[in-house]
């Protein structure tokens, strides 16, 4: 499997879903 | 003395923070995929030697500016941000986190490994072997490609932390 890093797209999109897991975590438990 | 830290410190630490990741940025999806292109038609050098590290050397100060600044708006809830003290801290401290291991990113492994790559400081008169500088190029790269993933949900909390835009994500 490719490094999802190794393209610009990849690093935005792990980036934006790192953004909406993390939300999601901290809206959950607060 | 509020105006000094509030004010001027908050200015300040998002002046750094522009410049330290507008840098990252501009490594990221400028430099680097035109490194490819100047490599093809023999104008790498000029990159590589005139801008890279001066660009290199505002990038790491600036990192470290946008955290020491960021302590300093935080203050006394510093310790209690980067804890999860309550609710209210949850936004700032996963965006102070995410900074702070983003800036160790920075001087633990992009800075040393670009040293070598570039031939600066220390390896200006003593450059790394092809070898040693092919291992340096990857394990900067990932941790250039890290940070630039790991700005996107630390901006969003940083500006997520106060404001309308806090109450408009995470209500009260």
């Amino acid at each position: 499997m490719k490094n999802p890093l190794d393209s610009i797209w990849g690093t935005i999109i792990c980036g934006l879903l790192l953004t909406s897991v993390l939300y999601n975590f901290i809206y959950f438990l607060s | 003395m509020d105006l000094i830290i509030y004010g001027l410190g908050r200015w300040l630490h998002i002046g750094s923070g522009i410049l330290w990741i507008g840098l990252l940025w501009y490594f990221n999806f400028v430099q680097v995929p035109g490194l490819k292109g100047a490599a093809a038609d023999g104008t790498a050098a000029g990159i590589t030697k005139h801008i890279a590290p001066r660009a290199l050397e505002l990038f790491r100060w600036a990192s470290l500016s946008t955290v020491l600044f960021g302590a300093l708006i935080l203050g006394k809830q510093l310790p209690s941000a980067l804890l999860f003290a309550n609710k209210a801290y949850y936004p700032i401290g996963i965006g102070a986190w995410l900074g702070i291991i983003m800036f160790l990113n920075v001087w633990g492994l992009i800075w040393p490994n670009q040293k070598k790559i570039l031939n600066l400081y220390q390896y200006a008169t003593n450059p790394a072997s092809d070898e040693v500088k092919n291992k340096a190029r990857r394990i900067a790269f990932l941790a250039s490609r890290t940070n630039t993933m790991l700005s996107i949900p630390m901006l969003f909390f940083m500006v997520a932390s106060g404001g309308l835009f806090r109450r408009a994500f995470f209500g009260g």
